[in-house]
């Protein structure tokens, strides 16, 4: 099995993977980061979002081996000398989370949202982005204050 | 007390910290040492014999630990599932119900029916080699639809030649008749209530681990109940006596009510550690699992037919019910559409006379059991569709229609069983009117038209039960388990407490409303306050989290058990401060002996209990721990209006959802930052089935169209509203924190106001759920083909 | 999924000696819907040829606007070439999948794969574009030949698109409720060689609509499509809309496109 190596929330990993190991497989179970979830397997529900080189990607649709020297952040990657994101904060302020499986993705599009769009995001547009992310249990609403909030506070 | 932790207060929630942080800990994120991966051969065909299984050549794949067939499971005297809720039909014979076994017996009976199971060292592998297993199966005629049931020659099981599983009534047939005679106009409706696939968005999962040594089983699984999982694995199943066998529902994604039932994959987990020597087994569903295999929810097809009186008066109510089943009795099935469905057919109105019959039926697709808000959303939709359709017939404002034949005066005994103990109906549609600025409606209609858009107002006045209770009655009625809670209250020696509750949460931020509780009663801080739930080695029993029952009924049992730790607690802070145990006083945490200025902290007395230095141990004992069992005496009854206000597009026939106000009456909130939460979700659910999801299976081919969220439409945020809502309050009488239940009724009021509004808008009688762009285009263009 | 033997090669000549040298090859340029189909059991190729290390992306504009093959959704969206060019390009690729999707896959990829619902064919086709390979440019018209099938030869690659300025163009989609795809896409064109318009979503791929193209003939406004009727003859008929609905979405989607077009 060929060796990978990336750069994992600020951490240097590496591990063997097969050619189909997705990058969700590699970070969930060889590197045990589980904040990442896997909720379908037709690449729709966002569970799976985590940063690549800046940018939201779904860590199900993507090979492991193909991200080789990748700069990746997961969930467990936002928080900052015990402090939480914004993001992540104003998710607990607003209650824009229930169960807390759709989170982490929820939480690292939004901050992907903002990286690209900026801070001043209405309520369309915030639900609109939030297209590639699914969440059965807030019914979006409080999701949707929880971005808003947390983009200004970014 | 006034901390803003308290009752009432909008605490943020606990658990947030490690949901946000990704720490929480799913059944999928445990792994133990040397385990293994199962993957599950299901059946291609709706319906079919099994001729043979030939597992030579799976068994030879790389990495292949174990394979099993039903023949395996048989010869270990495994228990098949089992549905605990016996329905006696209309004549007296109980229900019929057919096998189902754990892993499929001649006979598979829907496309994703567990024929057998590969353990291997991979889960890629493990897949693979189940894609080996080669099944020999013989078709046979299926039936997918519930309307097509009864008497098909698809006959599904033995014991049901007419695929008919039960005929139940409910009420007087012959004083509704007689209502009906005496009518001046009869309101009839068609409704199909459609199926629903629950997709929590953490799939199903389990490990099943042997102990070799000590002869015990540990099973991690997805469960809204533990404690039912083991009761039943033992009990009914056999794997192991109870204390043989723990069960552990870790934090879950999400449940709806898909996780409250007993499924076949996860008890094969535990069984078939022993047989792969001990390993553990770990199981986690594919989303095409979860679509094929997890229980779905609702399909109903009704008739029902309302009698009003000169004045507007509903004097009769008639419905007759056909209830999809699935090819299987799952755990619960049989009470959604008899006693969580029809017992509810009375709404918010005083309405004499009511009968209603249900014919449950088999079908070749995977059981149907409680989904959000089990049978009550059934119900409501059929009250509130037929209400706004007798209001149109009778050419009254269906606001005014509803309040004039809402039932006014507690405690109500309506025809079918139920009687409600508090309410204002009234006082929720007031609000509610005002909210929605129905005023402004008629100019917004009219801007839309210009637009060449079509506008709807639609009403849904709900009432749902929840809390099912008591036991002594359910009991009665057929359950096999009794419908209370436990709670155990254990007040650490500096102070500190933890709650071990039979609740379950899910989602529903137990670790945060349950401490708000404590805190409230006992003055601690709620960072000091713990809550453990989930593990039947903690836990003593519980009967879990459904039916919007943890708080009416859950935070009860955790009441009661406070009330006994603060009387010991009174008795040493008396023994300690040399005082009458009647002149001790408990406030804000504090001990304190009237009319003088001796006080003791919570935290004192607690060490005080553990020390046990300063009371006769004789007369007291040392330690402050409680506990306390909770059967209601009644159920709770949440009710509100909701109101939604829809547009359509005119040439698209996509519709929006404008506005949506709820009003709901949940009696005393313990955190209203969750109940409101709690709304959101539900009316998203409810919206959902209203316009956007269908389970769709082929009726040729009986294989499952929407088994994917490719075809299955989820509700996106892009896709729904902000809401508006508003509460009102009538505290429950039948518990001491006056609460009733909110987790469901976001799904049970809006499906009928959505449609309400959609029928309103189109000037029509119905259009099928889910009134997606299409269907509504259908009927656009059958409006103008009248027209023209 | 099943395993496969992974390349990763860094120049198209090199890409394209590894699929040649192996019948059951792949090129992956995103994954965006290799990797889906792969999961699902529906392809299983032995070998897969990544071309994420070609670095063949980018936007030039010059009197015609080139897209390089594995240009990124989003990098086509936020090109500020492309939003001058042809903005309905830009709002297109905005629009493609969900943000995550836009991340990582390409151009090249979305029109090699050729998905009867997918959005870029409708903008090649609906443009005019020429599909530069490795080996030869392709007329759009040209290129899409069927479902999930292209004028591709086996081991050929793309490696850019390149699309004539029109004068005014437009897309408008219906996407499917449930995958978000396109149910009906129409991209329109008002070009030097006459009005174009294409269709995606509707049948076993991409097609132009020449009922609206000749409406639109007689004036680039959407009131020239009034009373057009598309025929819902070889219009594909599932479970989210009959072949009458997507007809019907056509003539809907065309004058939203015209309405739209810059």
């Amino acid at each position: 099995m060929p060796a990978i190596s990336m750069k994992v929330n600020g951490e240097a990993v590496c591990g063997d993977v097969e050619g189909r190991t997705l990058m969700v497989e590699f970070i969930r179970e060889k590197l045990g980061l589980t904040g990442t979830h896997v909720g379908c397997d037709t690449s729709q529900c966002g569970a799976c979002v985590v940063l690549v080189n800046g940018k939201a990607v779904k860590a199900c649709t993507a090979l492991a081996i193909a991200h080789d020297g990748a700069e990746v952040t997961t969930v467990e990657g936002l928080a900052k000398d015990g402090k939480m994101h914004p993001m992540q904060e104003a998710f607990r302020d607003n209650h824009g989370l229930q169960c807390g499986f759709c989170t982490p993705g929820m939480v690292i599009a939004s901050i992907d949202m903002v990286n690209r769009l900026g801070k001043d995001l209405s309520e369309d547009t915030i639900r609109h982005e939030l297209e590639g992310n699914i969440c059965r249990c807030t019914g979006y609403h409080n999701i949707v204050a929880a971005v808003k909030a947390g983009a200004a506070n970014m | 007390m006034d901390n803003g932790t308290g009752i009432g207060a909008r605490v943020k929630r606990k658990e947030d910290h490690r949901f946000l942080t990704g720490k929480g800990n799913y059944t999928d994120d445990i792994n133990l040492p040397k385990q293994t991966y199962a993957y599950f051969v299901r059946s291609p065909h709706a319906h079919a014999t099994i001729n043979k299984i030939d597992t030579s050549k799976a068994k030879k794949m790389p990495g292949v630990v174990g394979i099993f067939t039903g023949d395996d499971v048989a010869a270990t005297k495994l228990g098949g599932l089992i549905c605990g809720w016996m329905i006696h039909s209309k004549d007296g014979s109980p229900m019929k119900a057919g096998p189902h076994p754990i892993l499929a017996l001649g006979k598979v009976r829907y496309v994703g029916d567990h024929v057998a199971v590969v353990i291997a060292e991979t889960r890629d592998l493990a897949k693979a080699a189940a894609a080996a297993v080669d099944v020999d199966y013989g078709v046979l005629p299926h039936v997918v639809d519930v309307a097509d049931a009864m008497g098909h020659k698809a006959q599904i099981h033995e014991v049901a030649p007419d695929n008919r599983v039960f005929n139940w009534s409910i009420g007087d047939e012959a004083a509704t008749d007689a209502a009906f005679k005496k009518a001046a106009h009869i309101t009839k409706i068609d409704l199909v209530n459609n199926r629903l696939i629950p997709n929590a968005m953490e799939p199903r999962a389990a490990i099943g681990y042997y102990d070799t040594g000590a002869e015990h089983y540990t099973l991690y699984t997805t469960s809204q109940n533990p404690h039912v999982a083991r009761l039943v694995i033992s009990a009914f199943h056999g794997l192991a006596p109870e204390h043989k066998l723990r069960v552990i529902a870790p934090d879950v994604g999400g449940g709806f009510g898909s996780k409250i039932f007993i499924y076949a994959e996860e008890v094969v987990c535990a069984w078939a550690s022993k047989f792969v020597g001990g390993r553990p087994v770990k199981w986690t569903a594919e989303r095409t699992e979860s679509f094929l295999a997890d229980a779905h929810g609702r399909d109903h097809v009704t008739h029902a037919e309302m009698a009003t009186d000169a004045s507007g008066k509903i004097i009769g109510f008639k419905v007759h019910t056909k209830a999809a089943m699935g090819a299987y009795l799952s755990t619960f099935s049989s009470c959604v559409p008899t006693y969580l469905y029809a017992t509810l057919l009375s709404g918010q109105y005083n309405i004499p006379a009511i009968y209603a019959e249900v014919d449950a039926l088999y079908t070749n697709t995977a059981p149907v059991d409680a989904y959000r808000g089990a049978g009550r959303p059934e119900a409501t939709y059929v009250v509130e569709r037929i209400v706004e359709t007798a209001a149109r017939e009778l050419k009254m404002n269906p606001a005014e229609f509803r309040r004039k034949n809402f039932i006014t005066q507690f405690p109500h005994q309506t025809p079918v069983i139920m009687c409600y103990d508090a309410g204002d109906y009234a006082a929720a549609l007031d609000k509610a009117l005002e909210i929605a600025d129905v005023k402004g409606f008629p100019a917004r209609k009219k801007a839309s038209a210009a637009k060449g858009n079509f506008r709807g107002l639609g009403y849904s006045a709900y009432i749902e039960a929840c809390g099912i209770a008591p036991s002594a009655a359910v009991g009665s009625l057929g359950a096999g388990v009794g419908l209370w809670e436990s709670a155990e209250v254990r007040v650490n020696p500096v102070g500190t407490v933890e709650i071990l509750t039979g609740s379950h949460s899910h989602g529903q931020g137990h670790e945060t409303t349950f401490a708000q509780l404590v805190s409230d009663r006992l003055g601690v801080d709620i960072n000091n306050v713990a809550i453990v739930h989930g593990d039947t080695d903690k836990v003593q029993f519980g009967m879990g989290t459904y039916g919007s029952r943890s708080g009416a009924v859950g935070m009860t049992a955790i009441s009661k058990a406070l009330d006994k730790v603060e009387a010991k607690a009174k008795r040493i802070a008396a023994a300690v401060m040399e005082s009458s145990v009647d002149d001790i006083e408990f406030k804000n945490g504090t001990f304190t002996v009237k009319g003088t200025d001796k006080k003791m902290a919570f935290g004192e007395v607690a060490l005080s209990a553990y020390v046990a230095h300063k009371f006769n141990s004789a007369e007291i004992e040392p330690g402050l721990k409680e506990s306390a069992f909770h059967d209601p005496s009644n159920f709770v009854f949440p009710a509100g209006v909701h109101i939604a206000e829809i547009e359509i597009d005119g040439e698209t026939g996509v519709t929006t959802v404008a506005n949506y106000t709820a009003v709901d009456d949940f009696g005393n909130v313990i955190n209203p930052m969750i109940v409101e939460g709690q709304v959101h979700g539900g009316i998203t659910q409810g919206i959902g089935q209203a316009l956007i999801e269908g389970c769709v299976y082929d009726k040729e081919s009986g294989q499952l169209v929407t088994g994917s969220y490719m075809d299955y439409q989820m509700p996106r945020a892009a896709d729904v509203p902000s809401y508006k809502l508003g509460f009102t309050c009538t505290p429950c009488p039948s518990n001491p924190l006056g609460m009733k239940g909110c987790g469901e009724a976001g799904a049970i009021g809006s499906p009928p106001a959505i449609m309400n509004a959609v029928t309103d808008a189109l000037g029509v009688k119905d259009v099928p759920m889910p009134a997606t762009p299409h269907v509504v285009w259908q009927q656009l263009q059958h409006l103008k083909k009248a027209a023209e | 999924m099943e395993n496969f033997n992974y390349h990763r090669p860094a120049s198209v000549d090199d890409a394209v000696k590894a699929a040649k040298a192996k019948p059951d090859a792949k090129y992956m340029s995103g994954g965006m819907t290799l990797i889906p189909t792969m999961k699902q059991g529906l392809a299983s190729p032995s070998d897969i040829i990544d071309l994420g290390a070609l670095k063949n992306a980018g936007v030039s504009l010059g009197s015609s606007l080139v897209i390089k093959a594995g240009t990124t959704h989003a990098e086509v969206a936020a090109s500020a070439d492309v939003k001058k060019a042809i903005p309905a390009l830009a709002g297109l690729a905005a629009n493609i999948g969900d943000p995550h999707v836009r991340h990582k896959g390409t151009i090249g990829g979305s029109i090699a794969n050729n998905d009867p619902a997918a959005d870029y064919p409708a903008a090649c086709v609906g443009l005019g574009a020429t599909i530069h390979t490795n080996a030869r440019k392709i007329a759009a018209d040209d290129f899409f030949t069927g479902m999930f099938s292209t004028a591709l030869e086996d081991g050929e690659v793309v490696t850019a698109v390149e699309f004539p300025l029109p004068k005014k163009a437009g897309y408008a989609k219906f996407p499917n409720p449930a995958s978000r795809y396109a149910m009906i896409g129409v991209f329109v064109a008002d070009t030097a060689g006459g009005v174009r318009a294409s269709v995606t979503g509707a049948g076993s791929g991409v097609f132009r609509a020449k009922d609206v193209e000749a409406a639109l003939g007689n004036g680039f406004a959407s009131a020239s499509l009034n009373g057009v009727k598309v025929s819902a003859k070889d219009i594909s008929s599932d479970l989210h809309a009959s072949a009458e609905y997507r007809a019907h979405l056509i003539t809907v989607m065309a004058k939203r496109a015209v309405d739209a077009a810059k």
